[in-house]
């Protein structure tokens, strides 16, 4: 039986995957920058001195980390539901993905916190900056610049976890693709059509990103560029590279 | 003349190594002391202590009227007083030199950022460095990036100094840069506090030189005590080049 | 209060783990495989294999899971395949297994030092020879704590194979939510049979790393 692909019977729907697409921006745009304040927060908490703090945030932490995002999205929407509290679904997919990106990003700032040599920490002590001060001048301003590359590639995975949230009806991409498919019967060709939407959005964010890495990170560029005016190598920007095994799925 | 830093029979152990065993010393106003020792002898931790980086587990030390070993201190007040430099610089290596330096002037002094830069640049200049004012650590070799943390401690006026071993992590031609800066500090009237390996230095600069051995005060004299050490263990630490 | 659970749907629920286990198991070996092709291909000085290897990985790298999954689910049906919901589950998570394997491993071998290469180059060891023979040997350790990290992935991703009726642990789940809705209850007993199963690899993958560091200092 042969079966050759056909979009034509899409091409009217692009108004439709474009609005998917943009919903699927604004539900991970949101859910990141909640979930890396969350993710902040919490990995401070954890390296604070409050034990019993530091404890419930790495129960916060694994328990995210171990289990499937579409159980966490069921476990909050339905579970909620059940105790008569009713959210709209964006609402809901987005306070999911809130708490799941929340514990993968206290795990990579953590990581960056702890980069930070302890001698920067006791000059910093001994030049009688505050506490405070210290956390944000010292600690969490180079962490960040450390980080970045962690955190980009963990927004694109939720990106992609985005996805899930079609499973309690969202509105966002997928949920779009599993709509045109089922009026047109086009299916291979309405996921093809969305997979491709996806990877746009990806290679969108990553341009983004690495925008917003240049303007924010003055340091690298100005060490990079006074490299390549000497003519001598570029130094390696001292990234962490350690893939935290993240993502949300 | 009243001591500006008084430790007094100061006993510290991190564990079970007992590291400080009852060292009392004096630095007075204006005074720069050399600390020599071999490693182990407890003379950075004797150090560390005065700026409260460790806690003593008996014994008193005082800075500038402050008690160091009052669990109540106000840390504030007694790291304005005191200035500390480190052997491996710890310079905030995302900030660029004179941001390094306007940091705590803004922050803990409360200064503009106009009046910071102006007090930045001026520390720049007493250590030779204001050229390289927009420079991030990195691209500063190693005497340099060492200046600069001294002219970071410099910066917020303190009234003692202390410098621990702050030419050992250098190259042997970096080292004579930094000994510079400390000879013109030392002139301009700082006390200060130095543990130290350079031998010339402290011969020729320091009022007085300590000896360290074994977490105590073993010998105390002036530069001549290194050509006519009176203890055999100061003398076997002489001859190990040490 | 538990309303409705009996030992029967504890026994489904605990039944079906067997099944994500399979489809876990299979993904991870079948994908494994996949990911070294890929590997080795992503680091092949030849233009014609390294350029679609890293299209490859960039292009899995970039869609979800579930549009894959639906792309080999329907893409297999319109074509003429009627394969059982295991068969497609399995494909797609070996394509995308062997996607993210590939490039965690052509980054440890990406972190071998280029002296390796150098000196066994001057021992006059063909490239297949050090790679077999040098560097991947050393690259192992280094592999070791994302690919067991990725594995937890893995067991998490099976998750999805419910959307296309796939019975394991989440659609066990659901089937037994639907019929005596207890949500709170049933996926959070859901959510803790996948902790068991993955708390202790990731555990596992995170000593394993503490220990390559403290070997690295």
């Amino acid at each position: 039986m042969t079966f050759s692909l056909d979009f034509s019977p899409l091409l009217p729907y692009w108004p439709v995957f474009l609005k998917g697409a943009w919903l699927t921006l604004k539900m991970t745009t949101v859910a990141v920058f909640f979930g890396v304040i969350l993710g902040t927060l919490v990995a401070f908490a954890k390296r604070g001195k409050n034990r019993l703090l530091s404890r419930l945030c790495s129960i916060y932490i694994e328990a995210v980390r171990n289990t499937p995002f579409l159980v966490q999205i069921f476990l909050l929407y339905f579970g909620l539901a059940s105790f008569g509290v009713r959210m709209p679904t964006f609402a809901a997919a987005a306070l999911a993905m809130v708490i799941n990106i929340g514990a993968y990003a206290a795990e990579i700032i953590r990581a960056g916190l702890e980069s930070v040599p302890r001698g920067q920490i006791e000059a910093a002590e001994c030049l009688g900056l505050s506490r405070w001060r210290i956390g944000w001048h010292v600690m969490l301003q180079p962490s960040i610049e450390k980080v970045y590359p962690a955190l980009t590639s963990q927004f694109l995975l939720m990106m992609q976890a985005s996805a899930i949230a079609s499973q309690i009806s969202a509105e966002e991409l997928t949920a779009t693709a599993n709509t045109v498919q089922s009026d047109t019967f086009r299916s291979l060709e309405t996921y093809i059509v969305v997979a491709l939407l996806y990877l746009a959005l990806s290679l969108l964010i990553k341009l983004i990103a690495w925008g917003v890495g240049e303007v924010a990170f003055k340091r690298r560029r100005v060490i990079r560029q006074a490299a390549e005016r000497a003519g001598k190598p570029v130094p390696d920007q001292g990234r962490i590279d350690t893939v935290i095994p993240g993502g949300a799925a | 003349m009243s001591a500006i830093v008084k430790l007094a029979d100061v006993y510290k152990s991190f564990g079970s190594n007992q590291v400080l065993k009852g060292v009392s010393l004096d630095v007075a106003k204006g005074e720069m002391i050399a600390v020599i020792g071999a490693s182990g002898s407890g003379k950075s931790t004797a150090l560390r202590c005065i700026d409260r980086l460790e806690t003593i587990d008996r014994g008193t030390i005082e800075v500038c009227g402050i008690r160091v070993d009052d669990p109540k201190v106000d840390l504030h007040q007694l790291r304005r007083e005191v200035g500390i430099v480190f052997q491996s610089y710890n310079l905030f290596a995302h900030l660029t030199v004179e941001e390094n330096i306007m940091l705590a002037l803004r922050h803990v002094k409360k200064l503009g950022r106009d009046e910071a830069r102006r007090v930045a640049m001026g520390v720049l200049d007493q250590v030779g460095l204001a050229q390289k004012a927009d420079a991030y650590p990195e691209q500063l070799s190693g005497g340099q990036q060492q200046r600069v943390a001294i002219a970071r401690s410099l910066a917020m006026s303190p009234k003692v100094m202390l410098f621990d071993e702050v030419t050992s992590a250098l190259d042997p031609q970096l080292t004579g840069e930094v000994l510079r800066v400390m000879e013109d500090l030392a002139k301009d009237g700082m006390t200060m506090l130095l543990v130290t390996h350079e031998m010339a230095f402290a011969k020729r600069m320091a009022d007085r030189i300590i000896y360290m051995h074994q977490g105590k005060v073993w010998e105390v004299g002036s530069g001549d005590m290194l050509d006519a050490p009176q203890t055999p263990e100061l003398r076997t630490f002489l001859n190990n080049g040490l | 209060m538990t309303g409705g659970f009996t030992a029967a749907h504890l026994f489904y629920l605990v039944h079906s783990i067997w099944w994500t286990l399979v489809l876990s198991a299979l993904a991870f070996v079948l994908g494994s495989i996949g990911g070294f092709g890929v590997m080795l291909a992503r680091i092949s000085p030849r233009r014609w294999l390294s350029r679609p290897a890293m299209v490859y990985i960039e292009a899995i790298q970039g869609i979800p899971l579930l549009i894959l999954l639906f792309i080999v689910y329907f893409g297999l049906s319109v074509y003429g395949f009627q394969v059982p919901a295991l068969v497609a589950a399995g494909l797609a998570l070996m394509v995308y297994t062997s996607a993210y394997l590939g490039d965690i491993w052509r980054g440890c071998i990406d972190a071998m030092p280029k002296p390796q290469w150098e000196a066994a180059e001057c021992l006059s060891l063909t490239r297949w020879q050090t790679l077999r023979l040098v560097i991947i040997p050393q690259a192992l350790r280094l592999a070791l704590p994302p690919t067991v990290g990725f594995l937890v992935q893995v067991i998490k991703m099976t998750s999805l194979a419910s959307v296309i009726g796939f019975v394991e642990l989440t659609r066990a789940g659901q089937i037994i939510n639907n019929s005596i809705f207890q949500p709170f209850l049933v996926f959070g007993l859901v959510g803790v049979f996948y902790f068991v199963l993955c708390y202790p690899l990731s555990r596992w993958s995170q000593s394993m790393e503490k220990k390559l560091n403290v070997g690295n200092r």
